[in-house]
């Protein structure tokens, strides 16, 4: 009972006390890092799935025994709090993981973080596009550290055979096949709008297939009013359109990515399409190997939108995750000589081809010719959708500043949810920006 | 002789004030540290403007202006108190009823006691995540032959979200008022009821005559545990919706506006006045409940003792 009663003032306290109490593990973690480590070496944060970036710090400590980095690793959900808590409270890493965008933007705006200028390091061998998303007033804060995420639309061959249905190339090709899907009673295309993001892929692409790529430029770039454009409308009217058509099945609105029913609904059988980023497939492939061995597994680029403004070949997605160094650190040429000579160098480019991944480095295709596993028309696929790519927007919800993701994706699930027109979306979000 | 009683009556109460003083500060310490301290933090971190990141700067009453006029807030408000009496509505009587079975002498009342207060023993991440997979309208229950009416997006239709969050809470904290029932029964003298059947009052009367006036403490204890509770409750919501307060904002209660405020927009200056309304309705709430109840009073209700 008293337990009970004393949560009240607990949890009113509650921010307050874990502020405090990763300020304090902060400190508790600083000590052993930059503190009394100035000699010795440095720290480093990234996320614990980033398997093969922890050989990277590997192989460079192995070099460098004297000045070794010390690499800490976190979950996905709490790592930007505790990354924003550390530097707020001035006890940050000297390396950092990150998305770039938006949120990058906010630790280079408060002088938080350095910049990596040519001299330090050639950045010419990186994708152009990908290097962009760190890239702010023509100055680059961080180099990219694993492999490409673009969104493609996945689909299940053999759903797709047995309703007599090609995988599309424009968008009234997406519709007649979301019709005769339905009709086989079969969920045309899985999407968990659950966690609003994977919704906001299909306004990322909509929008640019029918507006061009300008147009989110343009609210990227802090005009809000961008918002307002006619194409916003249109895109937001186009999927209203598939929702109405039945193309998300009657479920989609329950469904959370994280507890994989999307991914699942695609690889029983259940659904026949659905729109996700790189991940997904080594998502499918280990939920669903023989489905991928067996060659049932298929993708293409999102289909091109007639009468559209936007290039065809523009893709949207993650570009990639990027590796920074914090302004505060007492050893940067170490963390220079780290991100030199060891992130992305030819043995990590192999070992992400291995685990069927593209890294953002350009001329990839002796590399890429060379492989031998069965991911090899994927990686290939992948390779040349960036390489011919003009633009590669930047999920919007890491573009934008942290402070308009939320109004952003609660916006774009009240429109999926037709809670709120095709007008009223645009409104809303130049309201909110 | 007066002067001497007076200086050694005031000794006396001197010393007991003192006493009474030592054996309150330890808790008195423990609150201010834990309590008042990061309190008064939040307070004043919501007259001004940080985003965790950068310099703390004064902004004055603009997080306040802001925040009360945002009709998000006032939903967010309205969403918190619809939480907060329907939980009320749906677990007293349950709990009620269930404490009262649970009470009565039984071996397999027992046993099912035990089970009824597994829920309890759960963490809430545990609870949330189960019951979504549960609800899940393609893998979930809704799958089971029979069942195929619970087959709908019951976390994901607007519409519903809400009912179906206010049903997992009520699973997991009936087992808790239910024990609270339990024992408030247990204690009520068997005497009374032996009374009541020598002047043949049948089963109703017995409940309503005598248990349930007998329960009144009772009940304002649990109505206080849960009004304060829903008002401040977020784990379980924040699980089941995702971490989003969705579908749109349909689950978006106050505390989870607080957190996506703070933690997600990154406006801690927001995020503390929203805080500082919801520990002030918590207190103004806790207080109503207890002065309008008489439950300060802690007066017994059986005579002689």
């Amino acid at each position: 009972m008293t337990g009970k009663f004393a949560s009240r003032t607990r949890r009113m306290a509650a921010i307050a006390v874990a502020v405090a109490a990763t300020v304090t593990a902060a400190a508790c973690g600083g000590t052993a890092g930059p503190g009394e480590a100035a000699a010795s070496g440095l720290t480093m944060w990234a996320l614990s799935d980033q398997t093969t970036l922890k050989e990277s710090v590997e192989a460079y400590n192995a070099d460098h025994p004297d000045r070794k980095i010390t690499l800490q690793l976190f979950a996905n959900d709490d790592y930007k709090q505790k990354l924003r808590v550390a530097f707020g409270a001035g006890q940050g890493p000297d390396i950092f993981f990150s998305w770039g965008g938006g949120a990058l933007g906010d630790y280079v705006s408060s002088g938080k973080v350095a910049e990596i200028s040519a001299t330090d390091l050639d950045t010419r061998r990186f994708t152009p596009s990908v290097l962009k998303t760190a890239t702010f007033d023509g100055k680059v804060y961080g180099i990219p550290a694993n492999g490409l995420a673009p969104v493609v639309l996945y689909h299940n061959k053999k759903v797709l055979a047995d309703a007599g249905v090609q995988p599309p190339r424009t968008y009234d090709d997406l519709k007649a096949a979301v019709a005769t899907l339905k009709s086989k009673g079969v969920t045309p295309i899985s999407l968990a709008a659950n966690s609003k993001w994977p919704t906001l892929m299909w306004h990322e692409y909509l929008l640019d297939r029918t507006g061009g790529a300008q147009v989110f430029e343009r609210i990227g770039a802090g005009d809000g009013s961008g918002w307002t454009d006619p194409s916003v409308t249109k895109a937001n009217q186009l999927l209203q359109e598939l929702v109405d058509a039945g193309a998300f099945g009657d479920n989609a609105s329950s469904l959370s990515y994280d507890q994989g029913a999307a991914t699942a609904l695609l690889h029983t059988g259940k659904a026949g399409f659905e729109l996700m980023g790189t991940w997904e497939y080594a998502n499918i492939a280990k939920a669903a190997p023989d489905l991928v061995a067996q060659g049932n597994l298929g993708w293409t680029a999102f289909p091109t939108i007639p009468g559209g403004a936007g290039n065809p070949d523009a893709i949207v997605g993650n570009p990639s995750n990027y590796l920074s160094i914090s302004a505060a650190t007492k050893d940067r040429a170490a963390a220079l000589t780290y991100l030199k000579d060891y992130v992305l160098n030819d043995a990590q480019v192999d070992a992400y081809l291995a685990a069927g991944s593209v890294p953002p480095v350009n001329g990839l295709e002796a590399k890429l010719a060379a492989v031998t596993t069965p991911d090899k028309e994927w990686l290939q696929f992948v390779y040349d959708l960036v390489q011919k790519s003009p633009t590669f927007q930047l999920s919007w919800d890491q573009a934008l500043p942290s402070e308009q993701a939320d109004p952003l994706l609660t916006n774009v699930d009240e429109s999926f949810l037709k809670k709120i027109t095709p007008e009223q979306f645009g409104q809303n979000m130049s309201k909110a920006s | 002789m007066t002067v001497a009683r007076t200086s050694h009556r005031g000794a006396t109460a001197w010393r007991r004030r003192t006493t009474g003083a030592a054996m309150a500060a330890p808790a008195l310490l423990l609150f201010g540290l834990f309590g008042i301290v990061p309190l008064s933090g939040v307070v004043i971190l919501s007259f001004t403007g940080w985003d965790g990141l950068g310099a703390i700067s004064w902004t004055g009453a603009a997080n306040w202006t802001s925040v009360l006029t945002d009709s998000a807030t006032w939903d967010a408000l309205w969403l918190t108190a619809k939480v907060m009496v329907l939980s009320w509505l749906l677990q007293t009587p349950i709990a009620l009823a269930l404490g009262l079975f649970q009470a009565a002498a039984g071996r397999w009342r027992a046993l099912l006691a035990v089970l009824f207060f597994l829920p309890l023993l759960l963490s809430a991440v545990a609870v949330g995540l189960t019951w979504q997979a549960l609800l899940d309208p393609a893998f979930g229950i809704g799958a089971t032959p029979g069942l195929g009416w619970l087959a709908r997006p019951l976390l994901g239709d607007p519409d519903l979200a809400l009912y179906a969050v206010i049903f997992v809470i009520a699973w997991q904290f009936i087992p808790f008022h239910a024990l609270l029932y339990q024992a408030g029964v247990r204690q009520i003298p068997v005497s009374l009821y032996e009374a009541a059947a020598i002047d043949g009052a049948g089963r109703g009367d017995r409940f309503w005559r005598i248990t349930l006036p007998q329960l009144r403490y009772t009940v304002v204890t649990s109505t206080t545990l849960m009004l304060v509770g829903s008002l401040t409750y977020f784990d379980l919501i924040f699980v089941l919706s995702g971490g989003t307060g969705g579908p749109g904002t349909a689950t978006r209660v106050l505390p989870l506006a607080m957190y996506i405020t703070g933690f997600q927009a990154h406006d801690m200056g927001r995020a503390s006045a929203i805080a500082t309304i919801l520990v002030f309705t918590g207190l103004a709430l806790s207080l109503i409940t207890t002065k309008w109840s008489g439950f300060t009073r802690m007066a017994s209700q059986q005579e002689g003792s």
